[in-house]
């Protein structure tokens, strides 16, 4: 059976009935919300980050010899990913009876005015298309629609032929920035044919001469 | 002259507009938060302009260190059935000769960012009690050509999921021969298409300029 106590008041207490004030003290919630939301703030990861695709060419099998893919020399830049974040070019290509007198490598960087410009001189005319295309979607001469406006970019691309074709290497003290920046770079300037490739050992030599390191570049012997 | 009298007013300003303001921006960040993850490793991402967004889903991510030391991490897949991570997990162990454990699987499964454990201390790695002991056994994935375990996640990860894609998340200081080794390990594996995780950064060219 339950009780009941009944609480026996002192019978001489002061009946006074406590005045409450009508509002709470709510500042230490306040100073805890606050806190809350400085921890979810900071732990959040609000700007998710980006990528940047890449295709590169299928390794060749060793039983299926194929022939290396004709390119005209004149299109082509060399360009190398070197030391100490240098950059190095060169145009057209390397023929065999140069390896005794290998043609100097031109130095530049990674900045707008340098490797940029480069660029961009050389692919001025399908720079120009792709920037009056853009420009001609933005001020509404074209109507297309967001998923397709990539599709027509890249036909620009694929039709173009003026543009360089750009074999980009590194040289082993490249670091990921430099292979990141370089691609990003293609991507700015809209060039249509680019490739990484792995880099050959007489480029291995020029790149040593042109920032001083001594050379242990030797022929390949296949 | 007549006093000025000055309304008496209690000290207290009233907190409840902001209480509630507050309690909305917590909800707010409480449902939208998505946990930054810890990385064993510190990666300061170099800049692009790509806006292309990373995916949620279906990615096979490796963490290159600057000291050249690579981890991996997958995702469980959309669905929260498929649970890829534990079975990649069991079919490399089948391939190394070591059977997990239930208990190692689930830990496996929920660990919430990149790996870099060689598979003979992985049963030591999932058994750890605290983050603590976990730090010292990720020496990163061997990558050599004697004992390529690298190349033996990709080909079960794709083995489980076929619609899984290459990320790489990289230092801009990382030196490349860590990129190269991983990019020819993958492209051993066929997989030619590479995602590389980058910030966002605007660029603009000027034809103009150019043109002068």
């Amino acid at each position: 059976m339950a009780e009941v106590i009944v609480e026996e008041k002192g019978k001489g207490g002061k009946k006074k009935a406590k005045k409450h004030p009508p509002r709470m003290d709510m500042t230490p919630m306040v100073d805890l919300m606050c806190l809350l939301i400085t921890f979810f703030m900071l732990t959040t990861a609000f700007n998710k980050s980006k990528v940047m695709e890449i295709i590169l060419p299928e390794k060749l099998q060793n039983d299926k010899p194929q022939d290396a893919p004709r390119i005209s020399a004149s299109r082509t830049l060399n360009v190398i990913l070197g030391p100490n974040n240098k950059l190095y070019w060169y145009p057209g290509a390397v023929k065999p009876e140069d390896f005794n007198n290998l043609p100097p490598l031109m130095e530049t960087d990674y900045s707008a005015e340098g490797v940029r410009k480069l660029l961009l001189e050389r692919n001025k005319a399908l720079a120009k298309k792709i920037d009056d295309f853009n420009k001609d979607v933005i001020s509404g001469k074209i109507q297309i629609s967001q998923d397709s406006l990539r599709g027509a970019i890249s036909q620009l691309k694929k039709v173009d032929d003026t543009g360089p074709i750009v074999l980009v290497k590194a040289y082993k003290e490249a670091n990921y920035g430099n292979f990141v920046d370089i691609l990003d770079e293609m991507n700015i300037c809209g060039i249509a044919r680019y490739t990484f490739m792995k880099i050959a050992w007489y480029e291995v030599k020029m790149v040593e001469t042109a920032a001083g390191i001594q050379s242990t570049a030797k022929p390949a012997t296949n | 002259m007549p006093k000025i009298k000055l309304p008496t007013k209690s000290p207290h300003i009233d907190m409840t507009p902001m209480v509630d303001t507050f309690a909305v921006i917590l909800t707010f960040l409480l449902l939208t938060a998505q946990m930054r993850q810890t990385e064993p490793a510190n990666v300061d991402m170099p800049f692009s302009i790509s806006e292309k967004p990373t995916p949620d889903f279906n990615m096979m991510t490796f963490l290159l260190s600057t000291d050249g030391k690579v981890f991996m991490n997958f995702d469980n897949g959309g669905d929260t059935l498929t649970k890829f991570r534990p079975k990649i997990l069991v079919e490399i162990g089948k391939r190394y000769g070591i059977e997990f454990t239930e208990e190692q699987q689930r830990e496996f499964e929920k660990y919430p960012s990149s790996i870099g454990v060689p598979m003979d201390k992985m049963k030591e790695f999932l058994d750890a009690k605290n983050m603590k002991d976990r730090i010292p056994l990720q020496t990163g994935i061997p990558i050599d050509s004697a004992d390529n375990q690298l190349a033996m996640w990709i080909l079960y990860a794709r083995q489980v999921n076929p619609n899984i894609q290459a990320c790489i998340k990289g230092d801009s200081k990382t030196a490349f021969e860590t990129v190269e080794k991983v990019l020819d390990i993958l492209q051993d594996k066929n997989v030619n298409r590479f995602n590389l995780i980058t910030s966002l950064e605007a660029a603009r060219i000027n034809l103009e300029e150019i043109q002068q």
